[in-house]
């Protein structure tokens, strides 16, 4: 038989938020890339929520354009409201979250990949993988055709051996009614791949004309809204924004769920997957926090020339005239027309720790991962690994080395440790409070803290490189000058203070103390600071932070230090911890299932003590010698 | 390859004649100059020669804790190939626990079990062989210390411990939730409220640290089982050891009964004895609870105290507990040698290793002879407190320590006016330096406890 036979240098499976950050950083390495998808219409797709961005998710979409990615640009150019959450609390918490276009988000993606050079789209279902002494060597479609090659990224999403469930009514596709990929899963298990099933849901569309509106809240975006691109002009992102709407569940709603319960899929068993505690459908909500009487319900537009509205919390898998009876006892959705329903979905997905740091498959050399079949949750999350999957890729091609980013340095890196080293059992979505140097991993200054590396890896140009000098120059010095320049006790600067509510001065100060005082900021002291130089965009804020927060700043690099020093002790990849006599069974066990790759690592599992580990470094040593 | 200034008793804890605090690292130098006065009082011992003697006293601020001889001794020509000080204090535990304790006040750190011995191979300076008996030491070293170190703090100390944690939690997740959802979880007026809980949290923590000094919260003494038949002169022999002349009774409220213990100071030998009540109200510990329970509690004992009657014959249940006293330490007492005597010193000494005294609990004699005893097994050696339990109390302290200082900052912040997310920094702080004491480690407890308490978003 006659088959396509085609060689290329990266592979990529899959055309969602992980597949196309991974094939645009291959390409844009200057690698030949393919990248497959079971429809070109579903490139870039958002099924489930149209937001991009949000607490921790928004630090993730700068952290991917400091480096280099595509989502940051893409959402600028597609967003139709923006706000930045968390302004009444402090810099680290910050988070971009913007409602984006859904077809125009899609549509932009798709003709920035089939702009991009050295990158070809393939429509096509992917059923095998092809392995030769542990060694990636291409990959098989469903017509039979061969495409080898040197590395291959897979992000299939939800789509593997997806099942689409809503009440007693389950069917056999991915997303919205989008084809399965129902044979890579055989092949991944023939190659020894340890494989979970998880579940996500997303709730039901609405025809914006069937709802009164006058019964809910109107939720506005930001009046000065904030580019995620390091690269976009804020002045290019003020645009007429739309409104999202709040409303609330209600007793009667909870007593229709409560009375139906009983034929929702995830309790009479149907559904097996394991789902996400953070994204509960609202029957889970009702059941768990039972005394709440009501639930927040978000009515948000899906894009501009649709009149279909997203019911934000309402997430579902219950039959479809409980779905019908449940909306219609919301205040406003009354008479509410169901686009869509809402439904479960339960896909294939691999043990994550399967992978290493790098995420590429600690045995299967050149075959990386990416995405919701990592194990994680969210557009955000699938396109950071992406991105990173599709840098390291590309490096283990050109025989460079790849890219680690630790959790002292990105969410990101977070984010694939937390993947690659703990045992997870639902889909991982990012959170603040997961990042234990989170003031030092803001979203404003994801460009300080990565753009750097991007440049190194070769996806930001010199260009971009060189303003991100300047700035850096310019933060520093402009810190020196404010700690070091002083103002008196003169009429003007009283008055000024007197004005902000703050405490008059009795000797002259500088105006890093006056910054640090709760109530004022560097911005507000422009007005008495005579020589303050013109600054490039954002280097006041940072200035600012840095002054103001510089205590417990200076405390997290201390610890960072400490991590670092662990981070740093490499434990080799073949150790036999059997042969470490001391160790205790339990931990023994651990580090075996685990294989940390340093004692940092190691030191975060849970079940390894810290005489574990000191024994470890002895005996580390021990080889040393 | 840690850096930090470590420091413990290096000598083992008993009161003989001198005691050793060594302290280890690079700032070993640095933190015995704050504490080490010379006797002209001009000395620096970070300009002194290294492996020299220096006379002089240790010093917290004006008062005077120890007169002392220090050693100096300059890495990598060391234990530990680190700097390190050695303070010659007295052996009194009332000494040396007093210098140990001003050392970590000015900067050094408990060390943790088998850290020395650790740092010292890490430095090259034991040699590959003994690779295998460090980490044996590290390993044994930490389970002793995880063992005794819960074992050492009473049952209600443990309580209001564990409590005040899992409230730190709760506000954590509270605030984290609030920052990972605003727009369904409000902290409008928070701080006030959280102001109000960390200032009794506080308060709860300044108590034990109070508790901790009292040494209320610790045994620090010799675990002693009394055992003997029925009618022995058990508890009497108790009511005279704890008669107020010679002995400090404590007794701890919210212990349940049948947990109580006696502490008694014997010549400044402290002794808790074990499971007294149930010496009290049975009169019999080898009947009542059996040979095996007694056998379970000696197993655990560093002595045991065998009460005899002598003016009965020895029959078989004193052969069952002679049995069990072999190759344990142990003092038998003759009791009511005031009445006839049936059983004599000859015939048990004939029986028995141990030291046998005669005493009559009624008339009040030979309780002297016992105390000489004591102190004759505590001095030599045969006696001891564990250094590494003393140390581990040490550590307790150093942590409830910091978790104070973690809730003061958190006020700070309040009082500040610093963002929400702030106050979660320090209140993280907290939870781990309990979870120190507790041995509960922190793992994945914060987002667990989000997921459990709060609804979170969509």
């Amino acid at each position: 038989m006659n088959v396509v036979e085609e060689f290329v240098d990266v592979v990529v499976v899959g055309a969602g938020h992980a597949g196309c950050e991974a094939a645009l950083a291959s390409a844009r390495l200057g690698l030949e890339t393919v990248i497959f998808t079971v429809s070109v219409e579903s490139i870039a797709l958002m099924p489930c929520n149209p937001n991009i961005g949000g607490s921790s998710k928004g630090h993730l979409v700068r952290e991917i354009d400091a480096l280099g990615g595509e989502m940051g640009k893409n959402i600028d150019k597609t967003f139709i409201q923006s706000k930045m959450l968390n302004k009444s609390k402090g810099p680290a918490v910050h988070s971009l979250r913007a409602q984006a276009d859904k077809a125009e988000y899609s549509r932009r993606m798709r003709m920035v990949l089939e702009n991009a050079d050295h990158l070809s789209i393939k429509q096509a279902e992917v059923n095998e993988i092809l392995v030769e002494d542990g060694k990636i060597t291409g990959i098989k479609t469903n017509s039979g055709a061969i495409y080898h090659c040197k590395a291959c990224v897979l992000c299939t999403g939800t789509y593997l051996n997806a099942r689409c469930i809503h009440g007693d009514v389950s069917v056999y596709t991915g997303p919205n009614g989008l084809q399965a990929a129902n044979h890579l899963t055989d092949s991944l298990k023939a190659n020894g791949i340890e494989m979970y099933r998880f579940k996500t849901g997303t709730p039901a569309r609405i025809d914006k004309r069937s709802i009164d509106f006058s019964k809910m809240e109107e939720q506005l975006g930001d009046e000065r809204v904030v580019p995620f691109s390091f690269t976009t002009n804020p002045d290019d992102v003020q645009i007429d924004q739309a409104s999202c709407w709040l409303t609330y569940t209600n007793e009667k709603t909870h007593e229709i769920i409560r009375k139906n319960l009983d034929r929702s899929p995830l309790y009479s068993g149907m559904i097996e997957g394991t789902g996400p505690r953070y994204c509960p459908s609202i029957e889970d909500k009702v059941v768990k926090f039972s005394d709440k009487n009501r639930h927040q319900v978000f009515i948000e537009p899906e894009g501009l020339y649709t009149n279909e509205m997203y019911v934000g919390g309402m997430s579902s898998s219950l039959p479809e005239d409980v779905q019908h009876d449940m909306y219609h006892s919301v205040p406003g959705l009354e008479n509410a027309k169901i686009v869509r329903n809402a439904y479960a979905i339960e896909y294939d997905c691999i043990n994550p720790r399967q992978l290493d740091a790098t995420l590429e498959f600690k045995k299967i050399h050149g075959l990386f991962s990416g995405g919701q079949f990592n194990g994680s949750s969210g557009y955000e999350e699938a396109a950071a690994q992406g991105l990173i999957a599709g840098i390291n890729a590309a490096l283990s091609v050109l025989g460079r080395e790849k890219l680690i980013l630790d959790r002292s340095e990105a969410y990101i890196g977070v984010l694939i440790d937390d993947l690659v080293t703990k045992d997870n059992r639902e889909p991982y979505r990012m959170m603040t409070s997961r990042a234990e140097y989170r003031l030092l991993l803001r979203q404003d200054n994801a460009d300080i803290r990565l753009t750097e590396k991007g440049y190194q890896v070769g996806l930001i140009d010199e260009a971009r490189y060189q303003v991100l000098q300047e700035k850096i120059r310019q933060i520093k010095e402009e810190t020196e000058r404010v700690e070091t320049t002083t103002v008196g006790t003169g009429e003007e600067v009283q008055k000024f203070l007197e004005q902000h509510g703050s405490t008059l001065l009795k000797s002259g100060s500088t105006l890093g103390e006056l910054i640090r005082r709760p109530e004022l900021s560097y911005e507000m002291l422009a007005e008495i600071d005579k020589e303050r130089p013109e600054l490039m965009r954002g280097v006041g804020e940072q200035v600012n932070i840095n002054i103001k927060y510089e205590g417990y700043i200076k405390r997290q690099q201390k610890q960072v230090e400490q991590f670092k020093k662990l981070e740093s002790k490499k434990i080799p990849k073949d150790l036999n911890y059997d042969e470490v006599g001391s160790l205790r069974i339990e931990a023994k066990q651990k580090l075996k299932m685990f294989q940390p790759l340093s004692i940092g690592q190691a030191s975060r599992i849970s079940g390894v003590s810290p005489a574990d580990i000191s024994v470890l470094l002895v005996y580390l040593e021990q080889m040393r010698r | 390859m840690r850096a930090d200034t470590i420091a413990a008793i290096s000598t083992a804890m008993s009161n003989s004649g001198i005691g050793i605090i060594r302290i280890s690292g690079a700032q070993s130098f640095e933190v015995a100059d704050r504490i080490y006065r010379s006797k002209n009082g001009q000395k620096k011992l970070s300009k002194q020669k290294s492996h020299t003697i220096h006379y002089g006293y240790i010093v917290d601020g004006e008062e005077m804790i120890d007169e002392v001889l220090v050693m100096l001794m300059r890495g990598p020509h060391s234990f530990t190939a680190e700097d390190t000080v050695e303070i010659n204090c007295h052996g009194g535990v009332l000494a040396m626990k007093k210098v140990l304790e001003t050392v970590i006040k000015y900067g050094a750190r408990p060390a943790e079990p088998g850290e020395f011995t650790k740092r010292a191979f890490l430095n090259g300076r034991l040699d590959l062989s003994q690779a295998e008996a460090v980490m044996d030491i590290i390993q044994a070293k930490n389970q002793y210390a995880l063992k005794s170190s819960l074992g050492q703090l009473k049952g209600s100390v443990l309580k209001p411990m564990k409590e005040l944690r899992s409230e730190i939690l709760y506000q954590l997740a509270f605030i984290e939730s609030a920052l990972d959802d605003p727009e369904h979880i409000s902290l409008e007026g928070y701080p006030q409220k959280l102001m109000e809980q960390t200032r009794q949290w506080e308060r709860k923590v300044t108590e034990l640290i109070d508790s901790f000094e009292n040494g209320r919260i610790v045994k620090e003494g010799i675990n002693t089982v009394i055992v003997g038949k029925p009618n022995a002169g058990k508890s009497s022999l108790l009511n005279v050891l704890v008669g107020e002349e010679r002995a400090i009774v404590t007794d701890i409220a919210g212990t349940t009964r049948d947990t109580l213990e006696e502490h008694i100071s014997i010549s400044g030998i402290s002794l808790n004895i074990i499971d007294t009540a149930g010496i009290r109200s049975t009169e019999d510990i080898v009947e009542k609870i059996g040979v095996e329970k007694a056998k379970e509690k000696a197993e655990d004992a560093d002595l045991i105290i065998y009460v005899v009657d002598s003016s009965t014959e020895l029959d078989e249940n004193d052969d069952a507990i002679m049995e069990m006293l072999r190759g344990k330490r142990a003092i038998v007492l003759l009791n009511k040698t005031d009445l006839k005597m049936v059983t004599t010193e000859e015939t048990l000494r004939n029986r028995i290793e141990h030291p046998v005294i005669a005493i009559s609990a009624k008339e009040q004699t030979g309780i002297t002879d016992l105390e000489e005893a004591l102190k004759e097994m505590f001095f030599h050696g045969d006696l001891s407190f564990n250094d590494e339990v003393y140390i581990t109390n040490v550590r307790q302290k150093q942590a409830l320590e910091e978790t104070r200082e973690s809730l003061q900052q958190v006020e700070n912040s309040i009082e500040m006016e610093m963002p929400e997310d702030f106050y979660s920094i320090d209140l993280m702080s907290a939870y781990e330096s309990l979870g120190k004491i507790t041995g509960e480690s922190v793992g994945d407890d914060l987002v667990n406890e989000i997921f459990s308490k709060f609804c979170m978003g969509k």
